[in-house]
C-alpha cells in the first residue's frame, strides 16, 4: 500500500503537537482541492465546449450547403452515369493458321421496352406480335400497362425486324447495340471453337463469355484489352478441316457409320491442323448439352477427344517398338503365333491362324495378336506402363480446348500378365484419337515426346526422346509394310507412302462385355513414311461395310478407305510433292521373306 | 384557534413541479423537438405508404403506429424532464444495466428479421432494438464515472469507461452494427474531450480509430463495400446512395410537390434511414434546410447552455447525451448527400421507427432534465476572481 502524505503536512503536524484532530484540517484541504479541481475543469470545458459547438454549427453546415449545392444541379438521366461498371464488348476474333477467320463479332440489336414512355401500350403489343409471333400478346399487355419499368423483349434482333420495329413508331420500344459472336464458316471446326454466349447485359452492351472449345480456354485471353484486338491464330488450316470433315462425312454415310473422328497433326510440331468429330453442330446456334441418357449420343460430343475408346490392334506397335528399342526382337525375330494361346483361362485368338511362327514384321502386317502377346510378355508390365506413360496414352492430352480435360484414359485398375497381353493389343484400355495422334507421331517422328497443340508455333517440338532414331526409322517400314501387304492396304495412296495401321475393336457394354456386331474401327496412319510429316488418325463409331456378300467391319474395310481419301485429297493442300517409292523400303520387304 | 393550537399551515419547501419545471426548462430544445416530431408525422404521411402497401396493409398503418409510438416517447420526454440530475442518473445507470443484459443476450434470443444482423428483439406487435435504449444509458453512466474521477481520490472512472466501452463496441461491431459502434465510441470520446482529455492522448485514440477503421474494411465485406460505394468516383444510380442524390436533386428548392415524390417506391429504407431523401424531393431543400436547422439549434443550444453548469456530472453526461443526438442526425444526413459513407443510422424524432423515436424521447428527456437552468452559484466566481 502506497502511503499518501497528510496535507498540509506543516499544519497537520502542529495540530498535533498541540492534541487536536489533524482530519478536519486534512478533510478541509481536500474540500478546497476539489473545488480547485473543479474550478478548473469547468473553465477548461467551457472552452472545450465552445468548440464542440462551433465543429457541430460547422458540420451541420456542411451537410445543409452540399444539400443545397445539390437541390440547384439538374438530375441527369441515371443510364447516362454508368460509370465504374461497363461492359466491353471487344471479343478478338480468331484465326486460322493461315490468317483467315473463324470467328468474329457482328454488332446486332438488342429490342427492350420502358413502358412509362410509351404511348400505345396495346397496338404497339398487337403489331409486336405480328413482327415476332412467338410472344404473347395478352402478356406484353400485362407487361406494358402493369408496374414494370423495363423489360427486355429480344435479345438480338435482325436488322429486318429493326425496321420494322421503327415502323411501329413507340417511343417506349428502344434498341440496344449488341455484339454477337458470329462463326461465318457454320459448323466448320465447331467442336474446336466451341461457342460463346452472353453474360452480364446491359441496354448498351452485353459481355460475350467463351462457353466451351477454344472460346472457353482463351476467353480471358480474347477479352482482354491489352491485346489490341489482336486475333488468337489456331494451328488449324481452314482448307484442310473442310476437306477433312467433307470426306469424313461422306464416309461415315458409305460406312453407314454413327459417328466419326479425325485428326490430322503434324508430327514435329505438334499442331492440330484439322480436328473432326461428327455428328458435329452450328456454334451459331450451339444446342443445348443433353440432360440425360448417353452423352456421347449429342453432337456437342467431341469424339476426337472425349471418345475414349478401346483402340485395337493399332497399339500392337507400341510393344513392337518398345521391343525394338530395348533390342528384344528384330524385324526378323521370329515370333510364336500359334493360335489359341492359353493364358490362365484366358484364350487369345487371331483373326485368323497365322500359323506356328511369324515374323515381327509379318506380326504387325497381319496384326497377329498372339504374336503381339508374346512380345508384350517379353518386355513385363512395368516397363509396359512406363513406355505408356512416356507416350502420353495414360493421363488426358492437354489440348487447349476446355473439354481436353474430360478425355481421361480408362486404365486397368490392377495391371497382371494378362493385362500386358490384352493392352499390348489395344484391349483393356481406352485412349482417345487424339493420344493415338500424338503416341504415332512421338513413333515415327524420330523417337521424341510430341504434346499436342491448338495454337500455332511452327516450332519443331524438342521433347524427351522415347526411342532412338534408328528404333523409329524401323516402326516407320514396318508400318509401312501393313500398307503394302498387310491389313491396310486399301490405304495406299500412290506418291505419299502411306503408313499406318489398322485397329479393330469391339465396343464395351456399358455394364461389361463386349458387343458382337458394335466396333470402333481406327486407321492410325503417317506419312509420307520416309520422312513422316503427319500423323492422321481416322476413326469410325459402329461402322458396316455392306458391299459384300456378308457386313465387313474391320478397319481394313472400313476407315482405311476413308483415311486414304482423306490423304489422297489433304496432301497436296499441305504441300506435300507425291514422290516415287524409295527402293530401300523394298530391300526391307524382300528380307522380311 | 386551529392555528393558534397547531400552528400555521406549512407552506410547500419549494414551488409547485410543473410551474418550475416550465420556468427552468429549456423551451428552445422543447420546442425545437417537438417541431422535429412534427415533421416526422408529416413525412412519414409521405415515406411510410409504399411500405404499407407492399406489406398489404392499410396506407396510413405506419403513420398511426408513428403517432402512438410518438406519443409515448414525448410522454416519457416529459416525464424525464422534469427529474432532477440525481433521479436522471440513477435512471441511467438502471436503465444502462437493463439494456446491457438485453444486449448480451441478443445473440440467443434475438432475431435479423432477414437484414443480415441480429439487432433487435420480437415483442410480436412491435420489435426492440436495444443498442437504441443503451447509448442514453451508457452516457449518463459514463459522464458519471467521468464526473467522479475527477475528485481527489476519486475512483479511476475514466478507465472503467474506456473498458466498458470496448467491450460494448466489440459487442455492436460483432452483430455487426458499426453505426451504433461509432455512436458509441464518439460519445464516450466526446464526454472525455469535455471532461479534459490531454491532447496527445486525443491524438493517439484518434490514429487508433483510423487504424480500426482499415482493419474492419479489410476484415469484414459488408463494411468494404460501403466503403468502395462512397469512395468510388461517380455515383452508380442503383445504389441507394444514387437514388438518394437523384431525389434531392429532382427536389430543388421548392420539391416536387406533396406526394409527387417518387424515391419512395424505389429506396427499402425510405422512411428510416433515408427519409431526408424523401423530405428533400417532396417539399424542397427549404424543408430540409429546416430540419438542419433544429437539429444545429438543439444541439448547439444544449451545449450552450451546458457550459455555464457547475455540476460536472450535469455537464458531462448533458454534453455526452447532445452531441449523441446531434452527430446520429449528421450522419444520417451526411449519408444521403454522400458526405459520409452509407451508415444504417435514423433520424431521431423524423424517422419512422418506434425503438428509435422512444430512445430519442428517453435521451432527450435526460438532456432537457440535465439542461434545465438551476442556481450555479454564480457568486462563487466573483469569489475566485478576488482570491487571485
Amino acid at each position: 500500500m502506497t502511503r499518501i502524505p497528510l496535507r498540509p503536512l506543516a499544519r497537520i503536524l502542529s495540530a498535533r503537537n498541540r492534541g487536536e484532530n489533524p482530519d478536519v484540517i486534512e478533510r478541509e484541504n481536500i474540500r478546497l482541492r476539489n473545488e480547485a479541481v473543479r474550478d478548473k475543469a469547468r473553465l477548461r470545458a467551457e472552452g472545450r465546449l465552445l468548440v464542440l459547438g462551433v465543429l457541430f454549427v460547422a458540420a451541420f453546415g456542411a451537410v445543409g450547403a452540399r444539400m443545397g449545392l445539390l437541390a440547384a444541379t439538374v438530375p441527369v438521366e441515371p443510364e447516362v452515369s454508368m460509370g465504374g461498371n461497363s461492359i466491353l464488348a471487344q471479343r478478338a476474333d480468331i484465326v486460322d493458321r493461315q490468317g483467315r477467320v473463324l470467328a468474329t463479332n457482328l454488332v446486332t440489336h438488342s429490342l427492350y421496352a420502358q413502358p412509362r414512355l410509351m404511348v400505345d401500350p396495346q397496338g404497339s403489343a398487337k403489331k409486336l406480335v405480328q413482327i415476332f409471333p412467338d410472344l404473347d400478346e395478352k402478356r406484353l399487355v400485362a407487361d406494358f400497362t402493369g408496374a414494370k419499368k423495363f423489360l427486355w423483349l429480344r435479345k438480338r434482333i435482325s436488322p429486318e425486324q429493326m425496321q420494322m420495329v421503327h415502323e411501329i413508331g413507340d417511343p417506349g420500344l428502344l434498341f440496344g447495340p449488341r455484339e454477337m459472336r458470329l462463326y461465318p464458316n457454320g459448323s466448320l471446326a465447331a467442336h474446336v471453337l466451341g461457342g460463346a454466349s452472353f453474360g452480364r447485359e446491359g441496354v448498351h452492351s452485353a459481355e460475350v463469355i467463351g462457353t466451351a472449345g477454344v472460346e472457353k480456354t482463351f476467353d480471358g485471353w480474347l477479352r482482354d484489352p491489352a491485346n489490341n484486338g489482336a486475333p488468337l491464330q489456331l494451328s488449324l488450316d481452314l482448307t484442310v478441316q473442310s476437306t477433312v470433315e467433307d470426306v469424313l462425312a461422306g464416309g461415315m454415310k458409305l460406312m453407314n457409320a454413327k459417328g466419326a473422328a479425325a485428326v490430322l497433326m503434324d508430327v514435329h510440331t505438334g499442331e492440330v491442323v484439322a480436328l473432326a468429330s461428327l455428328p458435329d453442330f452450328d456454334p451459331n446456334t450451339r444446342p443445348q448439352p443433353l440432360v440425360k441418357g448417353d452423352p456421347s449420343d449429342s453432337p456437342l460430343f467431341n469424339r476426337a477427344i472425349q471418345g475414349v475408346y478401346e483402340l485395337g490392334s493399332t497399339f500392337k506397335i507400341f510393344a513392337v517398338g518398345q521391343a525394338l528399342e530395348l533390342g528384344l526382337v528384330n524385324p526378323q525375330t521370329m515370333i510364336d503365333t500359334k493360335s489359341p494361346m492359353i493364358w490362365g483361362r484366358h484364350r487369345i485368338r487371331d483373326f485368323h491362324n497365322y500359323g506356328a511362327q511369324l515374323s515381327v514384321t509379318e506380326v504387325i502386317a497381319k496384326s497377329s495378336n498372339v504374336g503381339t502377346a508374346h512380345i508384350a510378355l517379353m518386355i513385363g508390365a512395368d516397363r509396359q506402363q512406363a513406355f505408356f506413360k512416356s507416350l502420353g496414352l495414360m493421363e488426358p492430352v492437354p489440348l487447349e480446348i476446355a473439354e481436353a480435360a474430360a478425355g481421361k484414359p480408362i486404365l486397368p485398375k490392377r495391371w497382371p500378365d494378362i493385362t500386358t497381353i490384352t493392352t499390348s493389343y489395344g484391349h483393356g484400355i481406352s485412349d482417345s484419337p487424339l493420344h493415338l495422334a500424338a503416341a504415332y507421331a512421338t513413333m515415327t517422328n524420330g523417337g521424341t515426346r510430341v504434346v499436342p497443340t491448338l495454337l500455332k508455333t511452327d516450332k519443331v517440338q524438342k521433347g524427351e526422346r522415347v526411342i532412338s532414331e534408328a528404333t523409329s526409322v524401323k516402326v516407320r517400314d514396318l508400318l509401312r509394310q501393313v500398307v503394302v501387304r498387310g491389313t491396310a492396304s486399301m490405304g495406299e495412296v500412290p506418291g505419299y507412302s502411306v503408313a499406318g495401321k489398322t485397329g479393330t475393336a469391339d465396343k464395351t457394354k456399358p455394364n461389361g462385355g463386349y458387343y458382337e456386331d458394335k466396333v470402333v474401327t481406327t486407321f492410325a496412319s503417317v506419312f509420307p513414311s520416309t520422312d513422316p510429316k503427319y500423323v492422321l488418325i481416322v476413326s469410325l463409331d459402329e461402322p458396316v461395310e455392306t458391299s459384300g456378300t456378308e457386313p465387313r467391319r474391320t478397319a481394313g474395310w472400313t476407315s482405311v478407305p476413308v483415311g486414304a481419301e482423306i490423304i489422297r485429297r489433304v496432301a497436296p493442300l499441305l504441300g506435300l510433292r507425291p514422290s516415287v517409292e524409295p527402293v530401300a523400303t523394298a530391300a526391307v520387304t524382300l528380307a522380311g521373306n | 384557534m386551529t392555528e393558534m393550537v397547531f400552528g400555521t399551515v406549512r407552506a410547500s419547501a419549494g414551488e409547485p413541479v410543473i410551474p418550475r419545471w416550465w420556468r427552468t426548462i429549456d423551451k428552445w430544445t422543447l420546442f425545437g423537438v417537438l417541431l422535429l416530431f412534427g415533421i416526422g408525422l408529416l413525412l412519414a404521411l409521405a415515406a411510410s405508404v409504399p411500405l404499407a402497401e407492399k406489406n398489404g396493409l392499410p396506407p396510413f398503418y405506419y403513420v398511426i403506429r408513428q403517432v402512438f409510438f410518438g406519443g409515448v416517447a414525448l410522454a416519457v420526454m416529459l416525464l424525464l424532464s422534469m427529474m432532477s440530475p440525481d433521479q436522471v442518473r440513477r435512471l441511467g445507470v438502471i436503465g444502462f444495466l437493463a439494456a446491457f443484459a438485453a444486449l448480451v443476450f441478443l445473440p440467443f434470443l434475438g432475431t435479423d428479421f432477414g437484414k443480415g444482423a441480429i439487432r433487435w428483439y420480437s415483442l410480436g406487435f412491435a420489435s426492440f432494438q436495444p443498442s437504441e435504449f443503451l447509448k442514453p444509458g451508457f452516457v449518463v453512466l459514463t459522464g458519471w464515472l467521468m464526473a467522479a474521477a475527477q475528485d481527489v481520490g476519486g475512483p479511476p472512472g475514466r478507465l472503467y469507461s474506456f473498458i466498458l466501452t470496448v467491450v460494448i463496441v466489440v459487442m455492436l461491431a460483432v452483430q455487426p452494427d458499426f453505426g451504433q459502434a461509432c455512436l458509441i465510441l464518439f460519445s464516450w470520446g466526446v464526454i472525455y474531450f469535455v471532461a479534459g482529455a490531454p491532447f496527445m492522448l486525443l491524438t493517439v485514440i484518434a490514429s487508433l480509430a483510423v487504424a480500426g477503421g482499415v482493419a474492419a474494411y479489410n476484415a469484414s465485406e459488408h463494411f468494404a463495400r460501403r466503403i468502395d460505394g462512397f469512395l468510388s468516383a461517380d455515383i452508380d444510380p442503383r445504389t441507394q446512395i444514387g437514388y438518394a442524390t437523384n431525389a434531392i436533386q429532382e427536389g430543388g428548392f421548392f420539391g416536387v410537390g406533396v406526394g409527387e415524390g417518387t424515391v419512395k417506391w424505389q429506396l427499402p429504407d425510405a422512411h428510416t434511414d433515408f427519409i431526408i431523401a424523401v423530405a428533400a424531393e417532396e417539399y424542397g431543400l427549404v424543408l430540409v434546410l429546416g430540419i438542419i436547422a433544429l437539429y444545429c439549434a438543439v444541439t448547439v443550444r444544449s451545449l450552450f447552455r451546458l457550459m455555464k453548469e457547475r455540476d460536472p456530472f450535469t455537464r458531462l453526461a448533458g454534453t455526452g447525451l447532445a452531441c449523441a443526438f446531434g452527430v446520429q442526425a449528421m450522419i444520417n444526413m451526411g449519408v444521403a448527400v454522400r458526405l459520409l459513407p452509407a451508415k444504417g443510422m435514423t433520424l431521431p424524432f423524423v424517422s419512422y421507427g418506434g425503438s428509435s423515436v422512444i430512445a430519442s424521447g428517453i435521451a432527450l428527456g435526460m438532456l432537457l432534465a440535465l439542461t434545465r437552468s438551476r442556481p450555479q452559484g454564480e457568486i462563487g466566481d466573483i469569489f475566485l476572481k478576488r482570491r487571485r
